[in-house]
């Protein structure tokens, strides 16, 4: 295992883009925003894309989803860090803005199968996160406004949907099916067999019962109106898709010390290799800090004696006493998630690893993203 | 002041619902009050929903089946089942209820058609998953249930359509079969036989998305029973004494007394520090607290297993979740 050198990744001029990804709730927008933080403050230009931030820290960093487009976080030293919240239905609108006439626009932003596919359907958000990825990428590289782009990604249960979502909704909503589906009658009885025929003619019967028949409606006007608009959407997906593998991308995986979210960063960690897409290294937040002073077997022998010897019936006594045995607990939790991390090294000896100790106060505001930046 | 509170118990219903953020605790905590529920001979149902065979992966089991498994017994002599429900089979039983179509469905599902319209219709797949819990929890009215059923639900963003989705269906279908269907699902969550509980750490963003979760809930009028703080570390140390800790308490001395002569000042030095960072967690535990506490509902406190998870740790938590710890 090697060390994990953040300052010379974001000192990088080579790199211009990074993807903070990793499975729910370990720290990726808080990894994210400190990189940007301390990246602006060492001298990049750097834009940093959120994605649902905690509210106190979208608050200290002035993110709103007012406009969809970033804007300068005031309170950096010096540099420039401009920032913005991802919103993702904004994007999928300005999508479609940007592709269809006026007109033709309007139709489609008024279909409710839209409205439902562009706020709320699983995978939506990596699409549009990559999406917006894309187009700050194409202004960066039009005017120059920034030199480093940092992504955070949505939280998933698996860090994979970030890259496997886009590409399953794009072929979802270009596959075959939605299109026999919005027009049965033209394609069921030919593509499909007889019995299977008769019972995809119940089942969208079924299906408009529960759903409502105007449902399967939307989705057919829906599909013609982007059929003629913007090409396929898995074209869009993929063409994103190989953004990330460019030479100027580097993806941090963020885990924290912990079997599932460890075991989450060994699957991107191989999907990264298989795909030949660029790791930087890993990022383990919240690690249990302890000093090496006083071991774990000590303090709590220790305790023992002052319970054992009657001391601990004066408040210094069970004061100190307590403590001892916090102090044994922080050690062992420490023991804990070495020996997880250990795990993950023994089957990825070249993943670069980086700690960030666990803050005994949640990260929400820039001094504490300062801190952070400082521990990496 | 930091209070383990161990005294409030969990509403009785016959379909607890356990939502939560992602990653708080759902799986587990839904299994220990499966467990709780069952002690004294009762028998419970661990339903889950979202395909992922947590459940088999808590209790070591192989993967469950589309059948109802038991998975553990319970002090006393109870019994836990448990039921991985997976949308297409929920799909082909009502098709066969609804059409006498089982064969057809067959070959739709061989096609990756019900694949299809799962996903093209989330709401489509949450009737089934809803209409599976109900036809359990109905058995109990015609005397072979189970005396509960325990849902391992989608996380809080979602819950709240998911477990309306059919008040919408009915009134899409405004008669036939499947509006009657819907209505009677319906009577069984938005009534004082379902209770929502939602699991929470004391952090910010998952305190957060409970009290969010609750307004929406509420405003479903759905019927909310506990909150479930899990994962409480405990400490016998309270801010009082941390506060004495750090300003000057003979913590040398008795550190000297205990046997510690080397680096004694050093290590008492490193104690006040290590009680100053706890006193600030505590704050801000309590801080949270304060924020669950102006919801109105029970509050249950849920320790942190040091070790993990397994069985026997699902026994602590069941212990708790019945008061008895
Ligand atoms: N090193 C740290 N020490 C203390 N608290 C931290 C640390 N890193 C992150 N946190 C806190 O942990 C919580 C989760 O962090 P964050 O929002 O960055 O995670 P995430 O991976 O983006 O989550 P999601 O998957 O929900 O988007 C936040 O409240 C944050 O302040
Ligand atoms: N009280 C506890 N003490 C220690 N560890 C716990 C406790 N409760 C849950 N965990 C651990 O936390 C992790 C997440 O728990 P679990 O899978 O139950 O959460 P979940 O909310 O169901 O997650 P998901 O959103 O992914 O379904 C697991 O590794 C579990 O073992
Ligand atoms: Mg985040
Ligand atoms: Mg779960």
């Amino acid at each position: 295992m090697s060390d994990f050198d953040l300052d010379a990744l974001i000192d990088d001029p080579l790199i211009h883009t990074i993807v903070c990804t990793g499975s729910g709730g370990v720290g990726k927008t808080t990894t994210a925003a400190a990189l940007g933080v301390r990246a602006a403050e060492r001298g990049r230009r750097v834009c940093v894309l959120t994605i649902d931030p905690a509210k106190r820290l979208a608050q200290a960093m002035g993110l709103s989803r007012l406009d969809n487009s970033p804007r300068p976080v005031s309170g950096v030293i010096h540099g420039t860090l401009d920032a913005m919240m991802l919103d993702m239905k904004r994007t999928f609108d300005e999508v479609v803005e940007g592709h269809a006439d006026p007109e033709r626009a309007a139709q489609i932003l008024a279909n409710p199968f839209y409205q439902a596919l562009s706020s709320s359907f699983a995978g939506t958000q990596e699409y549009m996160a990559m999406e917006k990825l894309g187009q700050l990428r194409s202004q960066s590289d039009a005017d120059g406004t920034w030199d480093l782009i940092i992504v955070d990604t949505p939280p998933s249960r698996n860090a994979l949907d970030f890259l496997d979502a886009p590409k399953r909704l794009g072929t979802f909503l270009d596959g075959r099916f939605i299109r026999i589906l919005t027009a049965p009658a033209r394609g069921a009885g030919r593509s499909l067999g007889r019995l299977a025929a008769m019972g995809f003619g119940i089942f969208t019967n079924v299906l408009s019962k529960v759903l409502g028949a105007q449902v399967l409606a939307d989705v057919g006007t829906f599909v013609a109106a982007i059929d003629t608009t913007f090409g396929g959407f898995r074209e869009r997906a993929d063409a994103t898709y190989a953004l990330l593998k460019e030479r100027g991308t580097a993806f941090v995986v963020v885990a924290t010390p912990e079997p599932d979210a460890l075991r989450e960063a060994a699957y991107f960690v191989e999907r990264l290799r298989t795909d030949d897409m660029p790791l930087a290294g890993l990022v383990v937040n919240r690690v249990q800090e302890v000093s090496p002073l006083l071991g774990a077997d000590q303090a709590t022998a220790a305790a023992r004696e002052l319970e054992a010897s009657g001391a601990a019936s004066s408040e210094e006594g069970r004061i100190t006493a307590a403590l001892l045995r916090e102090h044994a607990a922080r050690i062992q939790t420490a023991a804990r998630q070495e020996h997880v991390i250990g795990r993950f090294t023994a089957a990825h000896p070249l993943v670069a690893i980086a700690r960030v100790p666990a803050l005994p106060e949640d990260v929400h505001d820039l001094a504490g993203l300062r801190r952070i930046g400082e521990l990496f | 002041m930091a209070v383990y509170c161990a005294q409030v118990t969990v509403p009785p219903a016959d379909l607890h619902v356990v939502s939560g953020k992602g990653g708080t605790g759902k799986t587990t905590v839904a299994a220990a009050l499966a467990l709780a529920l069952a002690a004294e001979g009762r028998r419970t149902l661990l339903m889950e929903v979202e395909g992922r065979q947590g459940i088999a992966q808590l209790f070591d089991v192989p993967p469950l089946p589309h059948a109802e498994t038991r998975v553990a017994v319970a002090p006393e002599g109870g019994e836990v089942w448990a039921l991985a429900v997976d949308p297409e089979d929920a799909l082909l039983d009502y098709l066969e209820i609804f059409y006498n179509l089982r064969r057809a469905g067959s070959a739709l599902r061989k096609m990756g058609a019900i694949d299809f319209a799962t996903t093209i219709a989330p709401g489509l797949r949450d009737v089934l998953l809803t209409g599976k819990a109900i036809e359990v929890v109905r058995r109990k009215d015609k005397g072979h249930g189970y005396d509960a059923v325990v849902l391992d639900a989608p996380p809080t963003g979602r819950i709240t359509a998911f477990l309306n989705v059919n008040t919408e269906v009915s009134g899409l279908a405004r008669m036939g079969p499947i509006h009657n269907h819907a209505e009677l699902v319906m009577s069984v969550i938005a009534s004082p036989r379902t209770a929502v509980h939602l699991v929470t750490l004391l952090e910010e963003m998952p305190v957060q998305e409970t009290l969010d979760g609750i307004q929406e809930l509420r405003e479903a009028h759905l019927p909310l029973g506990a909150i479930l703080v899990n994962m409480v570390r405990r400490s016998s140390l309270d801010e009082d004494d941390l506060m004495r800790a750090s300003s000057g308490l003979a913590i040398a001395d008795q550190l000297r007394s205990a046997g510690i002569i080397r680096d004694t000042d050093a290590v008492a030095a490193l104690l006040v520090d290590e009680a100053r960072d706890l006193a600030q967690r505590l704050t801000l535990e309590d801080t949270e607290r304060d924020r669950l506490a102006t919801t109105g509902l029970p509050v249950l406190e849920l320790p942190l297993l040091r070790g993990g998870v397994d069985l026997g740790g699902l026994f602590t938590l069941a212990a708790h979740l019945r008061g008895v710890s």
